[in-house]
Parts: C-alpha cells; structure tokens; sequence
C-alpha cells in the first residue's frame, strides 16, 4: 500500500480519538440533561485560549495551564447549566437551541473582542516521529493517547461510582430518580461539570497541534454534531464509534483531493446515511 | 408512624384528591384499594414527594414531610415501588440495586443490604449482571421491590405489585409481602387486586373519586356487602 496512505489512515484515527472526546461530552449532556450545547466547540475555544494566556502571559508551565483549562471549563460547564440552561430547561426544544446558540455567538465575540481574530499559538513545537518511514506528529499521538484514556476515565466513572450510575439512571428515567435519595439538579450540575471538563482536555489536546482564534469552534463543531446524530444522538458507544468512522472518511478524502473536499465528502456521506438510518447508525 | 391528614392534591388545575386521612401504624401493613383512576398513584406520589400536596398535614413518627423533594423524602426512611416498577431497564440488576442504596445512610450498609436482599430473593442473585429490562415481569417486581429495600426504609410503599403479573407469579409477590412484613417493616399497599390485598393486611381503606370512602381492619372489609359487591364480584 501506499505509505501516504497509510499515514493519512494513522492520522483520521489519532484524529478520531479527539472528536470522540468531544462526541462524547456532547452525547453526555444529551442523554442526562436533554439538551444540546450547540456551543460546547466554542467551549473547546475557551479552553484553548485559558491555556494560551496562562502558558504565554503569565508563565505557567504547560502541565498546569492545561489542568487549570480542564478545571476552568469544568466550572464553566456548571456556570452554562446554571445561567443558561437551568431557567430554559422546561421549555421548548427551539427555545434550548436558541440560549445555546446565543451562547455560541457571545462567546466567540467576545474571544473577538478580547484576542481580536489573530490566530494565536503557544509556540510549543513537539516531535515528528518516524515509524518504519511513517511520520507521525507527537502531538497527534499525544491528542490520540488522552482522547482514550479519557474516554476510558469516563467509562469507568460512569460504571463504577454512584453518581456515575445515577447519572446513567437519570437518563434512562429521571422522572423517578428522586425515589432513589437522587437529586436530578446535582445530577445535571455533575454532568454539566464533566461535559465540561472533556471539552477542556480536548482544548489541551488541540493547543498543542492548532492555532487559537476566536472561531476556531467553527471548524470542528459541525464535525461533532454530524457524529453524534450518526451514531445516535445520547448513544456514546455509538458517538464513540462514529468518531472514527468521520475521521477516516475526512483523513482518506483528504489524501485524494484535499481537506475542504473531504469536510464535503464526509457531510454528504453523512446525509445519505441520514437517509438510510434516519435514528443513527447503532439505533436500537 | 405515617400519618395524613385532610391531604388535598392534583396536576395542574386538576385536583385528584380531596380531604384524604390516613394513619399507618408502626409494624403494621396496611391497604389502599380503589378502582382505576381513584388516586391511589397520586396518594402514593404524595407520600414519597414526587408531587407537592396543596392543603393538609403528613408527618412521619411525628416529624413533618410536606414540603421535601422525595429524595429527602428517602433519607426519611420511606421507600416506594413505583406503578410498573420503573426499573433502569440498561442497568444490570445490581446496577439497579446499588441505586436503591445512593443516600449515604445506605451507601454505608451496601454489602449487608445487598445480601438480605439477595437472600429474599436469590433469583435477583442470579441475574445479577443482566440489564434489568431482560427480567420477566416477576422477576422486574422483585428487583423493584429489593431496590426500594435497599434504602434500608422504615415504611414500604407498594404501588400494584401484582399489576400485569401471571397468577402463580402474583401468589408469589404476596408470599414475599408476606415475608417482609414478617421482617417487621411497616408497609403501605396500593391494590386492585382487592381478595389478596386483604389477606395481607392488618386493615385497608376505599378510595374512590380521590376520597377515603371506607376504612376497617382486612376481615370487617373482607365482610362489608359494597366491598364484596363491588370489589370482589361475589
Ligand atoms: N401526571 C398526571 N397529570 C395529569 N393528570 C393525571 C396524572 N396522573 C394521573 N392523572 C389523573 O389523576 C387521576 C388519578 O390517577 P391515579 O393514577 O392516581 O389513579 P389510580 O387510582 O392509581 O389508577 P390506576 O388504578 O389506573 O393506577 C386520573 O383521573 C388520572 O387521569
Ligand atoms: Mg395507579
């Protein structure tokens, strides 16, 4: 086989690890608390550009500056279930989807406003290494690495502490979890907290290859939500499986035309399955 | 132990029940019956928090339980089995079980719990790592019912445990009432199916149109022409 190839199929899979962390927390929030943060890539931005100034501005190593994006988003995430979601959450669907989306537009101006539409970097440049003359960037294989052990952390937070089985309680019947001693608004908080934080490890996995700029959200969001209605919106096995299956179609198309074409091959490819499997793929 | 008094309750603008008094006394179990859409699930609702009653009085060995949300309702000591048992159908068994034990006054006695209630029923023991949603309807009433057990409860309420059940399963369901009672808990019992729910009970009341029409011990009940004319087709 062509070596290219085969470091374009090594790449969409390194890529696959990040968007999974991401369909992920977004599939999360969408099975616990039923609705969707149409802003949670620009959450990511966030994330991205609370380590760029820590690690930059004020010199804090980089291990810190990504734990405080991790701990920073997490608390954000509590303060959109808090600000945003909590009054709306009663509501219409269309009124959900207008406070997140709202969200999405004030946040990426105010990254405006405050970073202007610079793209920034936090000049951090990691190895490419070369495996039987295949090269593969380190950051990529780092994103990879923790996009798993993320996922893996979650899996077994979810499986093997109580409020990780109430958080799965809830989303299979939150009328009477309450029967249980469980308070659902904690539940939601927890959740909101941890979708969060996996959007502020993806912003550390993402700082290291990207640059930062205010709509860089743009770029990855419509990715996350075409996978997680792939693979069943609240399903995170199948968001999880998805994950891998767009990342290859856009690493592939992208070796035989380029990467704009492959964003285009990959949403097409997207609607016809629509077509075929209107509930997702894994759609019991 | 449960005591209500002139509880008034509904959804919305729609008030089910009306001026309903009843008294649980410690150790003992009592009945609710009542034909369909009396409120017997709204009464049960109303004990266990999960809606707000409008007027009245509810206390628990004296204390007052109006006004909290039924996961403080829990930690009071009140367990309640749902209509259609409302198992988390993609937990396993003990997956389910381990959320019947969340308030920490439980979480702190799990492994004790867990074996009592596997001794009660050494089928949930069996299946324990199957999702709940793959149990048979006896099977789902069991888990339900162990689930409520493992809040460690003062008083059980039991919403229709024999509601879609085969006959031999349903026998089954109120041997085990039986069995727990023995145990010494106190038990609140909603039923439509009138005969068997008086052969557990110490007494019962008729509900009917949201209001307490009848009250007696199981056997002056068992004996009252409406009952057995109405409720028992005799
Ligand atoms: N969530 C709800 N919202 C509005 N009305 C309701 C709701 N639940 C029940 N009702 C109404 O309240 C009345 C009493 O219902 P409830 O479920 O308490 O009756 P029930 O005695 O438990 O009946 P069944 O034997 O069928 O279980 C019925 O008229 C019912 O239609
Ligand atoms: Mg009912």
């Amino acid at each position: 086989m062509d070596i290219f190839l085969v470091e374009a199929i090594i790449n969409g899979i390194l890529l696959g690890g990040v968007l999974a962390l991401l369909a992920l927390g977004l599939n999360l929030i969408f099975g616990v608390i039923d609705v969707v943060w149409i802003a949670y890539a620009d959450i990511v931005m966030c994330g991205m550009y609370v380590i760029y100034v820590l690690y930059t501005h004020y010199d804090v190593p980089l291990l810190f500056a990504c734990l405080a994006g991790i701990a920073g988003m997490a608390a954000f995430g509590v303060a959109v279930h808090l600000l945003i979601i909590a009054p709306v959450l009663n509501s219409a669907p269309i009124n959900q989807l207008l406070a997140t989306g709202g969200l999405l537009f004030f946040l990426q101006s105010f990254a405006t406003l405050l970073f202007g539409t610079d793209f920034r970097n936090i000049g951090v440049r990691l190895p490419v290494v070369e495996v039987a003359s295949i090269y593969i960037s380190f950051a990529r294989l780092i994103a990879f690495l923790f996009g798993l052990i993320g996922a893996v952390a979650l899996y077994l937070f979810l499986k093997r502490t109580y409020i990780g089985t109430a958080i799965r309680a809830v989303a299979q019947d939150r009328d009477i979890v309450g029967l249980m001693g469980i308070d659902q608004r904690r539940i939601y908080l927890a959740t909101s907290a941890i979708g969060g934080a996996l959007a502020g490890l993806a912003a550390c996995l993402l700082v290291l290859q990207y640059d930062v700029h205010p709509f860089i959200g743009n770029t990855f969001g419509p990715v996350i939500f075409m996978i997680c209605v792939l693979g069943g919106l609240g399903n995170m096995i199948g968001g999880f499986v998805a994950s891998f299956i767009i990342s290859q179609i856009i690493a592939i198309g992208g070796y035989y035309s380029n990467t704009e074409l492959s964003y285009v091959l990959a949403f097409t490819m997207f609607i016809i399955l629509m077509f075929v499997r209107p509930r997702g793929l894994f759609a019991r | 132990m449960l005591s209500l008094s002139a509880v008034s309750a509904g959804y919305g603008s729609f008030q089910v029940l009306f001026d309903v008094s009843l008294e649980v006394p410690r150790g003992e179990a009592v009945g609710v019956i009542g034909s369909n859409g009396a409120g017997k699930t709204t009464l049960m609702r109303v004990i266990s928090g999960l809606i707000p009653l409008r007027a009245g009085t509810m206390t628990l060995e004296g204390l007052p339980l109006a006004g909290l949300p039924a996961h403080r309702i829990v930690e009071q000591g009140i367990a309640h089995v749902p209509e259609h048992r409302r198992l988390f159908p993609r937990l396993t068994v003990e997956e389910n079980l381990r959320i019947g034990a969340f308030i920490p006054r439980a979480r702190r006695r799990f492994a004790a719990q867990l074996d009592r209630v596997y001794a009660l029923f050494p089928r949930l023991k069996e299946r324990r790592q199957q999702p709940a949603g793959t149990l048979s309807g006896g099977e789902q009433q069991m888990c339900a019912i162990g689930r409520a057990l493992m809040s460690d409860p003062k008083l059980l309420l039991l919403d229709e445990p024999s509601a879609g059940l085969a006959p031999l399963v349903v026998r089954q369901v109120f041997e085990l009432i039986r069995r727990i009672r023995g145990e010494g808990l106190t038990v609140l019992i909603v039923e439509q199916n009138v005969q068997q729910v008086l052969d557990v009970v110490d007494r019962a009341y008729l509900l009917e149109v949201g209001a307490i029409r009848l009250a007696g011990t199981a056997d002056e009940l068992k004996g009252n022409r409406f009952i057995r004319q109405s409720y028992m087709g005799l």
